[in-house]
């Protein structure tokens, strides 16, 4: 039977089976005996000093086993360096229990022990800490006369500072006909995620540990465990095979891995720490950003200048810092720019990257701004945009690897039925309801880390693949399937994907929409290089009839290996077994972005999205009823699950703009809306109708599969096309997220 | 988060005594806010006891007054979907569908829900200020985030707002609250029922030590034909109201004979102003009307920052449900605006 | 500890019947999850305001986490680890898995069982409708318009066997 090829193909997820019945396993969900309880302690002061903590009571309460603080925390790793997780900012990465300062509300302060669950969350109510609290700044509004530029890091190549200005600014914009200038306030996100952190730390004995926990990265997490604790690399296991989502939270070791495994090699017990909900907020968050805008156009559309200047939060401890004022130029080919990109440190936790970091934030005000221009020129939005389309990425003069948001704008403005739309604002009533259509651009690059693949063809003549990168939702066992199936021609059913366990070869994170290319780009070079073995072994078989025959000429398809064009050559994978003596093929191959080819080319993954909103025009609720996004993304290896990535990151832009932000209370210095019944996600009850559209984008340079990710792309440009069709509906231009509705009346 | 002893009584008699003997006992009927409370260590009970077994709190029956008697036990959703319930008080029905999630209105209980308590971040959070829950110790609500807080009724020492859909209802209706304690059994006419902040923001209602809420009553007075519940809110599902409104009215011809408005999001209790609902007798349906009503609702309303907008926001409410009440075919689910 | 005594408690969860001692501050949800090994019900937020928890009392959906579990002797629970008529899955089974209707799979076992539980009320007719009555199960990966749409398939009686 013939091998259909799977790439391309809406295979359903292959982990579906167990996600249904309730058998898939989490951090917290491992069932093992003698089982001990963490339960974290948080600062309830922003800044200051831990002056004393009294135990006694928690320490008295039957079930107690042990209480960590800073006072009896042993001593660990002295270097910065070696608690530097691979997604580290510049800086001085937090030490939980390292001292008695407190750098943030909700900072870990303890860690109580317990038999069971329930007795350490009570001793949790029984410790007693005093603190001496200082003066704190938590509020970016208010603290811009601190702006600075960020340190430079580690991290810098992945996030370089914005372009040098071109042109001059200052003069283009002030002779400029037609110009608009905007500020964007937005607030504080946590990524929330499902799935509560836990960790669950199984002590195997003589400093070795197996190590579930709720990760991006297994490597990432199990190197800095070994680093922090003086262990040994093999003797630290970290597993994640299920991640109830992380959306960015998960790139970083979060603090209750730190405090489970102390607990763990403490006691040499095994132990399990979760979080509650509320602790959730006690780690990484997306920042708060201002950012100003000015741009300009001539009388033809043709945009003259733009500026874009933005201000972030970080911590007081590291420098987190995102791609916010890089945009516009890779879009559009403004000849006079002025970018600037400062950070404001603030008495917070450290911000982490969070569904498309930068990106959405910097394109709602891109987009809302060209929007706003738009309608100085009296042209249609979506013209605009064409007329200042670049075929180049203006930021580099460099061609981009491929372009298809062209096709993206025809394509959905066809699905959504742009052309019917009347300009003018607050022209479409429906009953009560002002009916408003936006639209805007999405960009997010397109990374490709370095990743290493284990590529077996086992005894039993099935394919093993093995790589150390995680599943957090995104659909990566299935489409790893799906790759490794073709190349080596088996089927799917004879191929299993081995992941989420740092045992495994090499993965960084699971994060920038990059685990397709990085981890699928490194399947391809492994069974490449397996299949070069088996060829080499089938060749020097006696009487071999491939012997003669051209390496490029001999095909693996239908589980065999045969020759083009030559029916009557080819040898089973049972047989090639056999052949082996019965022993399994197997390599690795480490395989990295073609960095000397790519550096002549810009990268980047783009869309359109179209919104239609509807306002009630007395009480201004806001109801999203028609979304659609077309996306150019390269290659979609697995449309079922790449259109759910979709979908789910429109939402992540509707409740981006609509729903979700954390509330600090500047008296306070902490987050007050802290859960999820104030913490607003949407809910069933907001999801419009939504159409996802996959622009055809073939791109042969990018890297082995064609492919960019499709994670975070779609998320980008639905803001400000929410935005829009806001102004649209009402005439009213609201700049800072999230558009409650009461800033509509 | 602490320990606690727990026993099920059976009879009402039998649970009145064994919390009006022991200030740290409470009942325990839906659980869906007392146990919320004691996770977040902000309730304290040393014993709960468990009334969900008493039948004789679990029914809903007809009245000899052609009203009708909802049982303090039977639950959230078994209320809203009662026969009885949708024909003649579709406005309670509205509500009590309006407000939490599916599962939680088959979980809570018609008694519960009037004792649940704000959903102050502050009050949550049990390493802030907040004299509802410590008295005396301030209200970091008044100069802080407070988009979510009371403009009516409120006081220097608390905004909160009481957080219920279904009392907005039951105010609205002027339901009557039979109470039973250790002194003997009382009924509370609603608008009595809970109290405003005033000096003792602790102090959410005027039940005692031991005592029960056993029923609650729906006199014959029915609005079935004319009546909307709107609720505005964050999201359109699983979130509390900014402002919600019940409006209901009984008609003679074009013109109306009796109104009843009742705001939920705006203050420490559900607020009406028999008042304002006297202006609109004898009145046309007009908006005009509707916004001498509103403007009377309203007088006396302090915003304080973050929560002004819910001034003009509840005029522009009570009169959209107004409006909305000459149509109640058109509800939508939800309780967002219909028309 | 003040109070060590457990009270024994008769439940009868997926058809089998359990007799546990257990501290009445136990919450359901920590019952099935850490002395059951039942950890298909999910902990998001343990405070009700997720539904990651629900599951299915005497025919009822209800959120476990803020379930005391000795409140619930003689009652009859249903966790997704009972859904499937043994290897053969419930149709709203089969059409999560076929509408995609989930990603990273953690608010899915509190999906089905709410959607099993609201398909039972019977009170939801339109796709509105169901999408209100479900609202008290969030999904955080935005994997929603698949889990309405599978819901609908199984209501609509089109679930393909």
């Amino acid at each position: 039977m013939e091998n259909k090829p799977l790439i391309g193909q809406p295979v359903s997820r292959l982990e579906g089976l167990e996600k249904v019945t309730g058998s898939a396993r989490y951090a917290a969900d491992y069932h093992v005996s003698d089982l001990l309880y963490g339960y974290v302690i948080n600062s309830t002061i922003t800044k200051g000093k831990i002056l004393s903590i009294d135990v006694s009571a928690v320490l008295a309460l039957e079930g107690v086993v042990k209480i960590f603080t800073h006072e009896n925390r042993p001593s660990l790793a002295w270097f910065d360096l070696q608690y530097a997780d691979m997604d580290a900012p510049p800086g001085t990465v937090f030490k939980p229990l390292s001292d008695n300062i407190i750098r943030y509300n909700g900072q870990p302060v303890a860690l109580i022990v317990a038999e069971d669950f329930e007795t350490a969350r009570y001793a949790s109510t029984l410790l007693k800490v005093v603190y001496k609290e200082e003066p704190f700044d938590t509020v970016l509004s208010q603290n811009l006369d601190k702006a600075r530029a960020p340190k430079k890091g580690m991290s810098t190549p992945l996030k370089p500072p914005p372009p040098e200005p071109a042109g001059n600014f200052d003069k283009a914009f002030g002779k400029a006909d037609f110009k608009t200038e905007a500020t964007y306030h937005h607030g504080t996100e946590h990524h929330n995620p499902l799935e509560l952190f836990a960790t669950t730390a199984i002590y195997e004995g003589d400093g070795k540990l197996t190590i579930y926990d709720k990760t991006q990265g297994t490597i990432n997490n199990q190197f800095y465990i070994a680093n922090v604790f003086g262990l040994k690399y093999k003797n630290v296991r970290v597993l994640a095979p299920y991640v109830g989502g992380a959306f960015g939270s998960g790139l970083r070791p979060q603090h209750q891995l730190f405090l489970c495994v102390l607990a763990s090699l403490e006691l040499k017990r095994n132990v399990r720490v979760t979080l509650e909900r509320k602790q959730m907020f006690s780690f990484g968050h997306r920042p708060q950003t201002i950012q100003s805008l000015r741009f300009s156009a001539d009388s033809s559309g043709m945009l003259t200048a733009m500026n874009h200047c933005a201000a972030g939060e970080t911590s007081s401890y590291e420098d987190y810092n995102e791609i916010l004022s890089s945009w516009s130029h890779k879009l559009y080919p403004a000849a006079n720019t002025l970018f600037e990109y400062k950070l404001v440190p603030l008495d917070l936790a450290t911000p982490i990257d969070m569904r498309a970091p930068g990106g959405v934030t910097a394109m709602h005000a891109i987009e809302c701004i060209m929007d706003e221009l738009a309608y100085k020129l009296d042209m249609d939005p979506l013209d605009f945009r064409l007329k200042n389309y670049s075929e180049i990425d203006p930021s580099t003069k460099k061609p981009f690897t491929s372009k298809e948001l062209k096709q993206c704008y025809e394509k959905g403005a066809e699905k959504f039925g742009w052309h019917l739309r009347n300009p003018k604002p607050a022209s479409t009533k429906k009953g009560n309801r002002l009916v408003g259509w936006g639209m805007a651009t999405g960009i997010w690059d397109a990374y490709q880390f370095p990743a290493r693949a284990a590529a077996v063809l086992t005894k039993d003549s099935r394919l093993e693949v093995h790589n150390a990168a995680t599943d957090i939702g995104t659909g990566t066992l299935t489409v790893m399937t799906q790759i490794a199936a073709d190349e080596f021609g088996i089927s799917a059913d004879d191929v299993s994907f081995f992941y989420g366990d740092s045992k495994k070869p090499f993965s960084m994170f699971q994060g920038g929409s990059a685990i397709t290319a990085s981890t699928g780009t490194a399947i391809i070079a492994a069974i490449r290089e397996l299949k070069k073995k088996i060829i080499k072994k089938i060749k020097e078989m006696p009487d071999s009839p491939f012997e003669k025959i051209p390496e490029h000429q001999i095909v693996f398809r239908n589980n065999s290996v045969s020759v083009q064009n030559r029916p009557d050559i080819c040898i089973g994978f049972q047989d090639l077994i056999r052949a082996n003596n019965g022993r399994e093929f197997k390599v690795t191959k480490l395989a990295g972005p073609d960095v000397l080819k790519l550096r002549k080319y810009s990268k980047a993954a783009h869309s359109a999205s179209f919104v239609e909103v509807e306002v009630d025009k007395d009480l201004g609720t806001i109801t999203v009823t028609r979304a659609v996004t077309a996306v150019a993304a390269g290659k979609i290896i697995n449309p079922k699950t790449a259109k759910s990535q979709i979908l789910g990151s429109m939402i992540w832009g509707i409740s981006k703009a609509l729903h979700e932000e954390t509330l600090i209370d500047p008296n306070l210095g902490k987050y007050i809306n802290a859960n999820l019944g104030e913490y607003h996600i949407p809910s069933h009850a907001d999801i419009p109708e939504m159409e996802v559209i996959f622009a055809q984008e073939d791109d042969t340079l990018i890297n082995e599969l064609g492919v960019k990710g499709v994670g975070e792309i779609g998320m980008t440009a639905i803001p400000a096309a929410v935005a829009n069709a806001v102004f649209h509906a009402t005439g009213k231009r609201i700049n800072d997220l999230p558009i409650h509705f009461d800033k509509l009346i | 988060m602490n320990s606690f002893d727990y026993k099920k009584e059976i009879t009402v008699d039998s649970a009145i005594k064994a919390v009006s003997a022991d200030y740290k006992a409470m009942f325990l009927a839906g659980g869906t806010n007392i146990i919320d409370l004691w996770k977040y260590n902000l309730a304290h009970p040393e014993k709960l006891i468990d009334i969900n077994d008493i039948a004789a709190l679990s029914i809903i029956e007809q009245l000899d007054n052609d009203g009708i008697r909802l049982g303090a036990l039977v639950k959230n959703a078994a209320t809203a979907y009662d026969p009885l319930v949708e024909k003649h008080y579709p406005l309670l029905s509205k509500a009590i569908l309006a407000g939490a999630s599916a599962q939680i209105r088959n979980m809570a209980t018609n008694g519960g829900n009037l004792l649940q308590r704000t959903r102050c971040y502050y009050f949550y959070d049990p390493d802030v200020p907040c004299s509802k829950r410590m008295p005396g110790s301030g209200c970091p609500a008044i100069k802080g985030r407070n988009r979510i807080h009371a403009v009516l009724g409120a006081s220097e020492h608390c905004i909160a707002v009481f957080p219920s859909d279904m009392c907005v209802a039951l105010a609205a209706l002027e339901a009557v609250v039979n109470v039973v304690g250790p002194e003997g059994e009382r009924n509370i006419p609603f608008s009595d029922f809970h109290r405003l902040p005033g000096h003792t923001p602790d102090l959410d209602n005027n039940l005692q030590q031991g005592e029960i809420v056993t029923s609650i009553d729906l006199p014959p007075g029915k609005f079935s034909k004319h009546y909307a519940y709107l609720k505005l809110r964050d999201r359109h599902s699983y979130a509390f109201a900014l402002v919600s409104v019940a409006a209901a009215f009984e008609m003679e011809g074009s013109t109306i004979s009796k109104a009843r408005i009742a705001l939920g999001g705006v203050a420490h209790k559900p607020w009406r102003v028999p008042e304002a609902e006297e202006l609109l007798k004898g009145r046309k349906t007009t908006v005009e009307n509707f916004a001498l009503a509103a403007d009377r609702i309203l007088s006396g309303a302090i915003g304080r920052g973050d929560n002004d907008f819910k001034i003009p926001l509840a005029k522009r409410a009570i009169i959209r449900a107004c409006e909305m009440a000459l149509e109640p075919e058109m509800q939508i689910p939800g309780a967002g605006p219909s028309l | 500890m003040e109070n060590k005594s457990g009270i024994l408690t008769s439940l009868t969860i997926n058809n089998n019947d359990y007799k546990l001692e257990l501290l009445p501050w136990v919450s359901l949800l920590d019952m099935l999850r850490e002395r059951l090994n039942l950890t298909g019900t999910k902990k998001g937020c343990d405070h009700g305001q997720c539904g990651a928890c629900t599951v299915l009392c005497d025919g009822r959906r209800i959120l476990s986490c803020l379930t005391l579990a000795v409140s619930k002797n003689g009652s009859e629970i249903l966790t997704i680890e009972g859904i499937a008529a043994g290897s053969e899955l419930h149709p709203l089974q089969k059409a999560f898995i076929e509408n995609d209707a989930f990603q990273c799979g953690y608010c899915t076992p509190g999906q089905i069982c709410s959607a099993i539980g609201m398909l039972q009320e019977g009170k939801a007719q339109t796709r509105e409708e169901v999408k209100e009555l479900m609202s008290g199960n969030l999904c955080r990966c935005g994997a929603n318009v698949g889990i309405i749409d599978a819901i609908m398939q199984v209501k609509e009686g089109s679930g393909h066997e």
